[in-house]
């Protein structure tokens, strides 16, 4: 598998670390309920499909990446620089 | 059918024409007192301790494809009681001695090899580690002797003592360790349970769960609406799915981990062998492939397959650790998806539904666990409460804290 980082441009999987879904975008307001950190922290949907999972560029322009792809098939719909996201 | 040596023999003298098939094939009822969703190895085990512990025999196993087609069927088949913290501990030690009896139970050749099991270590620390870990096992009352570099050596001279970018320091020896052949522990537990009345059907996905004010009532499938009191859900890595059809959300992340065989050569690996830098363990099946592989591929993946770069990491490994097996040639590789949950422990546990029980989160290391976990399961969906040995596998575990995190990574899918 290749991703398409928006600066460096077309890498080896090597070059990235994985931290995993999406959710971890949404932290809960501090002093949130414990079932909302549970949740950021803890559950998932973990789609066999279409998901969306943050990457880091650990070996190229150190940025956040968010990538859309397909779980089953390792196809990638988009990669985004987290840091260009509107929040 | 009993198996027996005589029948062997007098099958071979008479053309094999009195082998029947090993379980029915039947048509699914309309209602049963226990569905298993499922028909993986803990599933099978689950359906056989339900009927032969229990004495629950009006129960379905409804497996989408055929019996064994899952993980069962494509792990590296390796069998330890080597665990540490407590919780974990006593279950595994409790699995270990279901499959010290488990041929004559089932009576049943499931080919489990006691041939020892060595975890290396290559630093001061590593030693430190294993030797707590050691320690442990002691305390369970299951087995590990400590050997040092030269110990190491007398077992397995093939290894690379000159290396010294990982030198090797010593290994833990777990003789009871080893392994078995997957395949036919699937087979033993179906047969036990079909045996016992139980019904196996294979080909028949589950679609849907019913729930009706919070009680579960059966499960909606490709071959009809199957209506039970209680259902278990044991799908490893499709733990997700099948759980969002009763509106939960899983703390599992989905992950492809691979695995590798070369060809058939003659015995040279008489052990199970876990490299202690980088990850690579092998053993030698008994058709005289090696069977070896590594970690999973570090993200989310429904795909059965793995990717080049741990396909590469997982060789280099091995040649650094046994440059011997270099001119072996790799016949296969293969992936399997494992419910990876964030302590990289399992789930054995009700849910808030009245009836539905869960089994999952077996990570990369359920198959020694089939017949605990079968036991267990059993044990949990007969009799409401869970088993001692594995009361601390809870769902609730993550939002109360009491996460079971035996390599001590901390708290994220991918890091056990
Ligand atoms: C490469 C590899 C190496 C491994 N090595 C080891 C090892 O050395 N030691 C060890 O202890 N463990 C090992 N494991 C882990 C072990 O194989 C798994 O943890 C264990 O097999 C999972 O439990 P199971 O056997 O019940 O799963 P499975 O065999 O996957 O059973 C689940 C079943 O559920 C069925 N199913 C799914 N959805 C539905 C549905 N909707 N309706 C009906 N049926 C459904 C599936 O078809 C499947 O047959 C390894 C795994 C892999 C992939
Ligand atoms: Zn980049």
């Amino acid at each position: 598998m290749r991703l398409k980082c928006p600066l460096c441009g077309d890498r080896d999987r090597r070059e990235f670390y994985y931290y995993g879904a999406e959710d971890y975008l949404h932290r809960p307001a501090e002093g949130a309920p414990l079932a909302e950190w549970d949740n950021y922290l803890h559950l998932r949907d973990n789609p066999a499909g279409v998901l969306r999972d943050l990457w880091y560029h650990e070996a190229g322009c150190s940025q956040w990446l968010l990538v859309t792809r397909n779980t089953v098939t390792h196809e990638i719909a988009s990669v985004e620089l987290v840091a260009e996201r509107a929040k | 059918m009993r198996y027996s040596g005589l029948k062997v023999l007098t099958e071979g003298l008479f053309g094999n024409k009195g082998w029947g098939p090993a379980w029915r094939d039947p048509s699914p009822k309309g209602e049963y007192d226990a569905i298993i969703i499922g028909g993986g190895g803990h599933g099978l085990a689950t359906a056989f301790y339900l009927a032969k512990n229990h004495g629950l025999t009006n129960i379905a196993v409804l497996e989408k494809g055929y019996l064994g087609s899952g993980n069962i069927g494509r792990n590296t088949t390796i069998v330890r009681a080597n665990y540490m913290i407590p919780g974990n501990t006593e279950f595994y030690s409790h699995s270990m001695k279901l499959w010290e009896g488990m041929e004559a139970e089932l009576n049943y050749n499931v080919m489990h090899s006691q041939r020892g099991l060595i975890n290396l270590f290559h630093s001061d620390g590593q030693r430190d580690y294993w030797v707590r870990r050691g320690n442990a096992m002691i305390n369970q009352g299951d087995d590990a002797i400590l050997l040092d570099r030269e110990g190491v050596r007398e077992y397995l001279p093939y290894l690379d003592f000159e290396n010294t970018r990982f030198p090797i320091y010593g290994g833990i020896l777990h003789p009871r360790g080893g392994s078995a052949r997957h395949d036919a522990v699937a087979w033993g537990y179906a047969r036990g349970a079909d045996s016992r009345g139980v019904d196996l059907i294979q080909n028949c996905e589950v679609t849907g769960i019913d729930i009706e004010n919070g009680v579960v009532r059966g499960v909606q499938t490709t071959r009809g609406a199957i209506r039970a009191k209680k259902v278990g859900v044991i799908v490893a890595g499709r733990s997700s799915q099948v759980a969002a059809m009763a509106g939960m959300r899983l703390p599992i992340e989905s992950h492809v981990l691979q695995a590798f065989v070369t060809e058939g050569l003659k015995p040279v690996i008489d052990h199970v062998i876990s490299f202690g830098m980088g990850h690579f363990y092998i053993s030698q099946s008994d058709k005289g492939g090696l069977v070896f592989g590594g970690d999973l591929d570090f993200y989310a993946s429904y795909a059965s397959r793995g990717n080049l770069p741990m396909v590469e990491h997982v060789m280099e490994a091995g040649m650094t650790l046994m440059p011997m097996i270099g001119r072996a040639k790799v016949l296969r590789s293969w992936g399997g998806i494992m419910d990876m949950t964030p302590d990289g422990s399992p789930i054995i546990d009700k849910t808030h539904v009245e009836g539905l029980f869960i089994d999952c989160g077996w990570n990369y290391g359920g198959f020694k666990a089939v017949p605990a976990s079968g036991w267990c399961m059993a044990h949990l969906m007969a009799t409401g409460t869970s088993h001692e040995v594995a009361r601390k596998f809870r769902l609730d575990r993550f939002a109360t804290g009491h996460l079971l995190d035996e390599e001590g990574t901390g708290s994220q899918h991918n890091l056990h």
